[in-house]
Order: structure tokens, then sequence, then C-alpha cells
């Protein structure tokens, strides 16, 4: 199987984040690998693990592509330490500020030059929150779409992938055949710390470098324009009380006080 | 006058109150065509339960591949619609399925999109909130049809009754729109509480609940409130997945949010931060949650709620 695998790099979740002239500070914040990525990353080497492994010159290989400024190296330099084969990073100057429709054109296009069984994304990315990407690159690439998955199950005998789909609105059995474009929830597994011989290793990996040219779109980098972006005033310190035993009654007072009941 | 589409929210078979918040945002920009997407003979029943908000027209498509083929089946008979009906935007409920479709629909129609507004105006601007609530952010789609994923909850909604013309139209969906199969589907279980993002207050429970929730559900009852959880209570199984709170559950932002024995990590804080109040009962002084609480108790919640749901039921008699 020829697996891709799309991370993102991502803001540290506790850092505080900015907008510049519309777009997301990313220069002054540290970075990291989304961790939602980190089960997308598991997921793949678990599922080449149960079909034979991805040894050089076996039968699955997992490439890891994410689209990022250059410095997004050292998230996919995680992903490369957690044992997946190699990686293509997308960076383009007139990429900053990309939406998802831009971004799910890039990886298609890169996605598809290199040939797919399946790709596996996270669901979500922890700064833009949108959820969308897998099912854009579905769309892209005329693959099925199977996302929001607690539960894979692969049999590359037959090019068919099940899937157990869990959101709000309950849970869903699904299937397809070959290629498919997955996304994985949280609770599908737990992802593994890179060990010592990983991190070794992937500094030997091929991170593969591509510019807009070389992948071959030409991308306008976003299809919404923000038109201001103005920091909420912070939540005014709030009123503490210990309880004393009368901690309820006093609650319920405050609740009666803003009209709450 | 223009036209917005609006793709009516069901859960199952039931429609759901976020249909007259699209409606009341829709109207700002033109009339109202909800498009209601139903199994083969249900159409009109489908398109009765769209009775609320200001909608001015119904088309109703029919196809077994809605629920066979799921989010691309109904992207593909979505942007058939946008097609022939030329809309000046397309509101989509907010969640995970509605934005699927969205993303989808945009890229078939080669249409910007913007996701999780919590509100738009005539002029066809959404505001946002991101960073967890931080920052309020306005923009506008510069290419093709705006897709605009509204949240629940976020809209005043206009309810009156309204009595839209239905009018059955057919699209087929395409054999690329059937490449995945639901097999089977089961709806979450409801139980008597309100949905937790469509309602107006929240009591959740944390790993401090120890598995027991019951001073939650009594505290939620005695409001009239949903119940939600963390993902400490949700992993541990003392309450169901579609009950979480957080980057990974469900975003919600009531009128009125009570966390309980939660600490407040910040993928938990991300689904409750814009909640307009909140109250946070927690035996720890120095938890996190407290940092954002409107109104902080510091005590053990099972001494804490049962007084609070005693005091509520003296105050509503
Ligand atoms: C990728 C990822 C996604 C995640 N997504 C989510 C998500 O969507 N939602 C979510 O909630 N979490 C999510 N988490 C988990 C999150 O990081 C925290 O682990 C989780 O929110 C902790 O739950 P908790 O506050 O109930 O438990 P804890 O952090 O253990 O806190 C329990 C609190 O209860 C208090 N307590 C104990 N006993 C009592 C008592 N008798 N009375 C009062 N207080 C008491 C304690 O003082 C403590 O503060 C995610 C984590 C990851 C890595
Ligand atoms: N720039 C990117 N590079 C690689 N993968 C991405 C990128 N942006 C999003 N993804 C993938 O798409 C998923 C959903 O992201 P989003 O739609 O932005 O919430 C992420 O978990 C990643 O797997």
């Amino acid at each position: 199987m020829k697996i891709a695998v799309c991370v993102k790099q991502v803001p540290d979740s506790w850092a505080e984040k900015k907008m510049v002239n519309g777009i997301l500070d990313r220069e002054n914040v540290d970075a990291v690998l989304n961790d939602l990525d980190e089960y997308a990353v598991e997921e793949a080497l678990r599922i080449a693990e149960a079909h034979g492994g991805n040894e050089e010159g076996g039968s699955n290989t997992i490439t890891v592509i994410s689209m990022g400024p250059e410095r997004a190296t050292e998230a996919v330099r995680k992903a490369l330490s957690m044992g997946v084969n190699d990686a293509i990073l997308v960076t383009d100057p007139q990429l900053a500020g990309a939406d998802a429709l831009a971004t799910s054109a890039v990886l298609a296009a890169v996605i598809e030059k290199g040939g797919f069984d399946l790709v596996i994304c996270g669901t979500e990315s922890t700064d833009a929150r949108m959820s969308v990407v897998p099912a854009m690159l579905a769309e892209r690439l005329n693959a099925a779409q199977l996302t929001f998955a607690s539960k894979v199950t692969v049999d590359p005998a037959a090019g068919k992938v099940s899937i157990t789909r869990v959101t709000e609105a309950g849970v869903d059995e699904m299937h397809a055949q070959f290629p498919c474009v997955i996304s994985v929830v949280e609770k599908i597994n737990e992802p593994r710390y890179p060990s010592f011989k990983g991190i070794m290793a992937a500094k030997k990996k091929t991170i593969e470098s591509r510019d807009l040219a070389t992948v071959g779109v030409s991308a306008e980098a976003a299809w919404s324009l923000v038109a201001d972006a103005t920091p909420r005033p912070a939540r005014a310190t709030g009123i503490k009380v210990t309880d004393d035993g009368t901690g309820g009654e006093q609650l319920v007072a405050y609740l009666a006080e803003k009209k709450l009941i | 006058m223009s036209t917005v589409l609006m793709l009516a929210d069901f859960v199952g078979t039931k429609a759901t109150k976020t249909n007259a918040e699209l409606a009341t945002a829709g109207a700002r920009i033109g009339e109202v065509t909800a498009v209601v997407l139903a199994p083969v003979g249900q159409g009109a029943t489908y398109a009765a339960a769209i009775n609320r908000g200001p909608i001015a027209k119904i088309i109703v498509v029919e196809s077994d591949s809605f629920l066979a083929n799921g989010v691309a089946a109904v992207a593909d008979v979505l942007a058939q619609v946008i097609a022939t009906e030329s809309p000046a935007a397309v509101l989509i409920a907010s969640h995970a399925f509605g934005k699927e479709v969205a993303a989808r629909t945009a890229v078939k129609s080669g249409s910007g999109i913007i996701t999780d507004a919590v509100d738009v105006s005539a002029d066809i601007t959404a505001t946002q909130l991101v960073f967890g609530g931080s920052t309020t952010v306005h923009s506008k789609v510069s290419h093709g049809t705006p897709i605009i994923t509204v949240r629940p909850n976020s809209v005043d909604a206009d309810t009156t009754e309204s009595t839209p013309a239905v009018e059955t139209q057919s699209f087929s969906v395409s054999d690329a729109s059937k490449k995945a199969t639901v097999t089977s589907s089961q709806p979450p279980v409801q139980g008597g509480r309100p949905e937790l993002t469509e309602a107006n207050i929240v009591v959740s429970g944390g790993r401090g609940t120890n598995g027991d929730f019951s001073a939650v559900e009594n505290f939620a009852d005695v409001l009239g409130a949903a119940v939600g959880a963390s993902r400490a209570a949700t992993d541990a199984g003392w309450y169901p997945h579609s009950y979480q709170v957080g980057q990974t559950g469900k975003t919600v932002s009531p009128q009125l949010y009570v966390a309980n024995g939660i600490s407040g990590a910040i993928q938990h804080r991300a689904g409750m931060q814009t909640s307009k109040t909140i109250v946070v009962v927690n035996k720890d002084p120095e938890a996190p949650l407290f940092e954002i609480a409107d109104f902080g108790v510091v005590g053990d919640l099972f001494a804490v709620l049962p007084k609070a749901t005693e005091g509520i039921k003296a105050h509503k008699s």
C-alpha cells in the first residue's frame, strides 16, 4: 500500500495567538506538530504494521506531506521519527495565509503525482479548527471520503477500507474501495513516542522540498478575506467563594442576581 | 431580490432549532430558500418540519443516496441546486457533517468558504470568534458564492411560524459521489434533556465526578439544562462520547455553562470558552478553569450541587 499522511505544523495550543494584517502570526509563537495529526501518523503506522510493515523495499510505504513555512520541517521530522518512510514539504512565499481551499489544492496535487491508496489526515488543525481539508481532498482526488474515523480496518487484498465514523450526529459504519481519504479522531489510538533509534533514523530520512512551481498548481492563497480582527476584552475577573456549607446557596443567589434562573 | 439558500438541518428525521437561526441570518441578505434533502418518499414529511423562521420557499430533492453515501451525495446535489438558483450566499449548520458538506460544495462550485460563523450580516460579512474566543474576526468571501457555516445557538432566531411554498426538484447523484457506503447509522442517545449545542444552559461533569453523574444530572434537570462531559469522563466510559465538550467534542456557547470537577485543560476550554456566563465548581482552588469563571465555588461538587439544586427548587416555588 502507498499511504500518504497529511500533517500540519501549528502554533502550540497554549501559545497566545495574534492576527497581523488579517492572518495568523506564525512567526512569533512556538510551533508543534498538530497533535491530532499524530493520531493520523500512528494509524498509518499501525495499518502498515498489520500488513507487512513499512521496511525499505517492503510492500508498504508511508509518506508524510505537509504544506507550511520552512520551519515546519521540525514537525515533519517528528513524524519521521515516529517511523514513516519519507516526507514532502511544500513551502512557497505565495502560500502565506493560504486557506483550506488553497491548502487542499496543493496537497491534492502532490498526492496525485505520487499516487496513493490511502490518505490519512487528522480531523482538525488546532489553529484553523475547520475540519474541512480532508473532505476537500476527497473531492479533489475523486476518492472515497471516510472521515471522523474512530476505527479503521483495511483489507489490502480486496482494496477495501471499513471505518466507524463518530460525530455529534451519531455513529455510522462505512466502507469504500481504495483510494480513500480517511480522517481520524483522537479516540482511535495512542500515538507512540519517537524512540531514540527513531529520532536518529529520522535525521537520515529525506524531506523533499517543493515550491508551487514544482507542485504545478497556481493557487491563490485565500478565497475569503479578513476585514478586521479585534481582541475581545478579557473576561472580567469573576467572583470566587470557598464553600463553607453555603457555597450552593451563594451559587443560586448569583444565578438569580444575573437573572439566569 | 436575491435568493439565499440554506441547507435544512436534521438530526435523524428531526428538524433542528438551527433552521430558524439559518433562516434569520439568511433573511438579512435576501429571500430564503431552504433545501430539504430527504430519502425517497419522505420529502413532504421532511419539508413540513421546516416551518419556523423567515423561509420563503422550500426546494425538496429526494434520493436514498443522502443516507447511503453521506457527505459526498449531499454536496453533489447542493452544488447542482446552487448552479440553478445562483444564490447570493449559502448557509449551512456548523457541525461535522455541515462543515464537510460545505467543504465539498465549495470545491465543486469554485467558491470561498467560512466556517463557524457566529453571525452573518446583510452584506454577507461573517463574524467568527477565533483562538478560543479571544479574538473577533469579520471576514468576507471573495470568490464565487459565499458558503458559510453558522454555529448553532449563535444567531438570535425569529421563530415565527412560516408556510413556505414547497417545490420538488430532481437531481441525480453522480457515481463519483457514491464511493463511500454507509451500512448502518446509530443516532446519538438523546434522553429527555435538550440537545447540547442547542441548550441555553449546559451543566457538565469531569473526572471530579468519579463516575457518579447524579449530582450533575439533578442540577441540570432543575435548570432544564443539557448535560456535558470532559474527555476524562467520556474516556472513562462514564458518559457517552457524544456528550464530550471540547476541541474534539462539541463546541457549545450557552447563556450559562456550569463546569463541575473539570480542571480546565486547553482542549476543554476550546469547546466552552465562548459561553456567556461560566460557573465553576472545583475543590482545587488552583484549577485553571477558575481563570475564566464568572463565578467560582471552591468546594466538593457532591456538597455544593445538591444544595444548589435545593436552592433552585426553593427559588422557583
Ligand atoms: C488531542 C486531544 C484532544 C482532547 N480533546 C478534549 C476535548 O474535546 N474535551 C475535553 O474535555 N478534553 C479533551 N482533551 C483532554 C484534556 O487535555 C484533559 O485531559 C481533560 O479535559 C481533563 O478532564 P477533567 O478536567 O475532567 O479531568 P482532570 O484534569 O483530572 O480534572 C479533574 C478536576 O476535578 C476536580 N475534582 C476532583 N474531585 C472533585 C470533587 N469531589 N468536587 C469538585 N472537584 C473535584 C479536581 O480538582 C480537578 O481539577 C484532549 C486531549 C488531547 C491530547
Ligand atoms: N498545511 C497543511 N499541510 C498538511 N496537512 C494539512 C494542512 N492543513 C490541514 N491539513 C490536514 O487536514 C486536517 C484538517 O485540517 P483543517 O481542515 O485545517 O482543520 C489536519 O489534521 C491535517 O491532517
